[in-house]
């Protein structure tokens, strides 16, 4: 814990953690989906819903983006006979709450097959939303060419699809844990990927809020369903200096959340269909049997907004040649 | 079950010096399993795994990826692979990398 003097102080309670307010504000899940909070490196929540909630108001001096993950284009079964349907719904809530929002980021399985018509029926439809869009691919977008075909698509920048980027002071890294996965074992970011993480945060403030995002979530939900990734230790051990880490996850289908230090993870909801929470069902599969009337309630989208408050956190230092 | 007396009756076979005139064999994905998990067959086997799940799963070869793999196997799917070779196969589902499965070629 020595390196955390070189830190920004956040507000901690006895132990190290969060502290009780902003925990309490953590536990407020609930909807078909989520404002997340970030004030002063501490995530909270509001809902938001597809169906009709209405946008949050938005306090001056914010910055935000939308989060949008597993729209499955050309899954067609049992609950959702109709995905470009819901992530149409789903782009129309984007274009309803991102009021001010920077961008748009997709933590994959835009596809179900990697096929060109669903990435295209994808792209079309998530165009809608009229944002800058980021995304990291799924292991259903890398099925055939080892991911080619969606990395000139959706990551052009970047053949590998881990890349990285600034906005508004915030320091954004996708990263690609869906390709060479070990028999037996979760998410794979690999050696070269780790080692470009490494000289991508080197000489970073240690102030600069920084937002991982990810497909498979970078933090183990379930080692029985995979939903880890096997090398995200060394991730975190590289982020342990920086104040403020918020790692945005897909993958599960799901809402789940913990906050471990600095580190806030966050996994969003999916467009298509929801899966169910470990050790309730025989298997990760699509929850199917869903009462009538129910499926949109298990779908969503997320906004985050960082709220720039007179905490430390919101104090951006930069070094001379960083 | 069934496939492992008939893989058993073909090893009997084998065994006795009878010409070995292998059967097919077949291996289920359900629930995110393949089932049997292991399976035992004499040389020359095609074996057919078949998709149940709604989910697209791969079978590839868990000690060299790039050795033998299926396309992915979208709802409904199968892929056949004929086995000539004796030995112990270990294989994976490259998209959900739990899931594993051995092929055992007498």
């Amino acid at each position: 814990m020595d390196e955390m003097h070189d830190q920004p102080e956040i507000e901690r309670d006895e132990e190290g953690g969060p502290t009780r307010r902003g925990l309490l504000k953590c536990m407020a899940w609930a909807g078909a989906g989520v404002i997340w909070t970030v004030s002063g490196g501490i995530p909270s929540s509001q809902l938001l819903g597809i169906g009709g909630a209405e946008a949050a108001t938005k306090p001056a001096g914010t910055f935000s983006f939308m989060q949008l993950s597993d729209s499955h284009i050309g899954f067609s079964n049992a609950p959702n006979m109709d995905v470009n349907g819901t992530l149409q719904e789903a782009v129309d809530l984007v274009n309803k709450q991102k009021k001010g929002a920077a961008l748009l980021i997709h933590t994959g399985d835009v596809s179900q097959l990697s096929k060109d018509a669903q990435f295209d029926t994808a792209d079309q439809i998530i165009r809608g939303a009229k944002l800058d869009t980021y995304y990291v691919p799924g292991e259903h977008d890398v099925l055939v060419d080892e991911g080619k075909s969606f990395f000139e698509r959706f990551t052009p920048r970047s053949p590998t699809g881990w890349y990285s980027f600034d906005q508004d002071g915030v320091h954004f890294v996708a990263l690609n844990n869906v390709q060479d996965l070990k028999p037996g074992g979760l998410g794979n970011l690999g050696a070269a990927q780790l080692e470009w993480l490494g000289k991508d945060l080197a000489g970073r403030a240690p102030s600069t809020p920084i937002i991982v995002f990810a497909h498979i979530p970078l933090w183990t939900v379930s080692q029985q369903w995979g939903w880890g990734t096997d090398d995200a230790a060394q991730v975190m051990a590289m982020l342990r200096p920086f104040g403020s880490v918020t790692v945005l996850n897909g993958h599960i289908h799901q809402v789940m959340q913990k906050i471990e230090g600095n580190v806030a993870f966050h996994t969003a909801r999916s467009t298509a269909f929801p899966q169910p929470a470990p050790g309730t069902a025989p298997s990760p599969g699509p929850i199917k049997d869903l009462p009538p009337g129910q499926l949109k309630s298990t779908l969503g989208i997320a906004k985050i907004t960082r709220v720039q408050l007179s905490s430390p956190l919101a104090i951006v230092d930069t070094p001379l040649g960083a | 079950m069934r496939r492992f007396i008939r893989a058993a009756l073909f090893a009997a076979a084998l065994l006795a010096g009878s010409p070995a005139l292998a059967e097919d064999a077949a291996v289920s994905i359900d629930n995110f399993t393949f089932s049997p998990a292991e399976i035992t067959v004499a040389a020359g086997t095609k074996i057919t795994w078949t998709n149940n799940d709604d989910i697209p799963h791969t079978v590839v070869d868990a000690d060299d990826p790039k050795a033998w793999k299926s396309p992915p196997l979208d709802t409904g799917d199968a892929w056949a692979r004929v086995f000539d070779k004796p030995g112990t196969y270990h294989y994976f589902c490259s998209l959900h990398s739990h899931m594993q499965g051995t092929v055992v070629v007498r």
